[in-house]
């Protein structure tokens, strides 16, 4: 399974969407009414048990986190800082 | 031109409509008066004063209900508005109940998530980033303060805020619980005293302050509450107070916990939004720039939608009343 199933299947087990295939991967999780402040912890809780990452204050932003596909491009650009602080 | 003259209102006039419709409601309620729960605070006070000004002061009642984290001069200046307008109050401690309950037990579990030292001689608050410094989400932080005044921040699990959250409410919720406890016993209505602010954006406990039988004020800006309460009388040294939630053991001001902006430029920012103002009368007007009222806005409607239900009662299937 890729980030973006990873992060659409925990979307919908944890979150309640009574009608999942109308959250499509660019829908904005917060302006639908799925997360809420609440829900942006829980979202921030599973990205950083689950990859192993740290997400910083001020990353926490709608460009990082309102969607599907934002968060899986967060955690992607997230996962491959490591590498390239390393070749720096 | 936009400015916070817009919200000015002729106060005499807003004080004889809201009376009028008191009275009226009182009547097709069928209760005999009100009581008011009162903080020391102007929304409070103000709406005291106007049951008072609708009904006369023999049928208003007030409650004073302090609890562990209540500041030290809310009992003083609920006090004095009391005697400003000759009302007749109780005093009900609701601390032991709240102990008894576990509020502050389950307040202190939570805290210890992140702070295992946390006990007695330690205080805490949730505060909010703010606003004007980027477009960061609206995550909640707990700043706990140590016995020696040492402060430190964190940010909280989703399960340990909502249990903070939750536990919190109950102070809200048994304060409702003792209003209406007199109001059953006297046959009054139970005073609901949110400004507009509060009321829009949700800034309220469901079945806790939310609960009343009227809400005299929950249309005026906060802005246009202080017109109120200089024209009904408020003492000075209550609308001279710096708007508090009197909720945590830490001092915190609303716009920490909720507004993210003081009063007054949250009245601009809402009015202008309501209103259709063109942006940059409302950046002018508030000293904002138009980047930061757009995300003004962006909040306000983000917590309309997400406090929506707050506003809900009970969902039924099907109509049950007829008409």
């Amino acid at each position: 399974m890729d980030i973006r199933d990873q992060v659409r299947q925990f979307i919908l087990t944890n979150f309640y969407v009574p009608e999942p295939a109308t959250i499509t991967d660019e829908a904005s999780l917060l302006k639908s009414g799925i997360v809420d402040s609440t829900g942006v912890l829980e979202v921030i809780s599973f990205l950083e048990e689950t990859f192993q990452v740290t997400v910083a204050d001020d990353e926490m932003t709608p460009d990082n986190l309102d969607s599907i596909l934002r968060i899986s491009a967060f955690l992607d650009r997230k996962r491959t800082e490591p590498a390239l602080q390393a070749s720096a | 031109m936009f400015s916070k003259e817009s919200l000015t209102l002729n106060a005499k006039d807003e004080v004889a409509r809201i009376t009028s419709w008191l009275r009226e409601t009182m009547g097709r309620m069928r209760r005999r008066g009100l009581v008011v729960g009162l903080s020391g605070g102007i929304d409070s006070s103000v709406s005291c004063a106007l049951a008072v000004q609708a009904l006369g002061k023999e049928r208003v009642f007030g409650i004073f209900m302090p609890e562990k984290d209540t500041s030290d001069d809310a009992l003083t200046l609920g006090t004095r508005l009391a005697a400003t307008f000759g009302v007749e109050t109780c005093i009900e401690n609701i601390g032991p109940a709240l102990s008894a309950i576990g509020c502050y037990q389950r307040q202190a579990e939570a805290v210890r998530t992140v702070e295992p030292s946390f006990g007695e001689g330690w205080k805490f608050k949730l505060a909010l980033p703010s606003i004007l410094k980027s477009d960061r989400l609206n995550v909640t932080r707990l700043v706990v303060e140590s016995p020696r005044g040492v402060t430190t921040t964190h940010r909280l699990s989703a399960s340990a805020y909502s249990q903070l959250v939750a536990a919190t409410n109950y102070k809200q919720r048994l304060r409702k619980v003792t209003e209406y406890y007199h109001a059953d016993r006297l046959g009054y209505a139970v005073v609901g005293t949110p400004n507009r602010l509060e009321y829009d954006q949700g800034f309220f406990v469901k079945l806790g302050d939310g609960a009343a039988d009227v809400k005299p004020i929950a249309h005026l800006y906060k802005t246009q509450v202080f017109q109120l309460a200089e024209y009904l009388g408020v003492p000075a040294e209550i609308r001279a107070r710096l708007p508090t939630t009197d909720t945590f053991s830490l001092a915190q001001s609303q716009e920490e916990f909720y507004f993210s902006l003081p009063y007054g430029q949250m009245d601009l920012c809402l009015y202008g939004l309501n209103n259709k103002v063109p942006l940059a009368q409302v950046a002018a007007a508030t000293g904002l720039n138009e980047d930061t009222v757009r995300r003004v806005y962006e909040d306000i409607e983000g917590k309309r939608r997400t406090t929506a239900y707050l506003h809900l009662g009970p969902a039924l299937v099907e109509p049950v009343f007829a008409g």
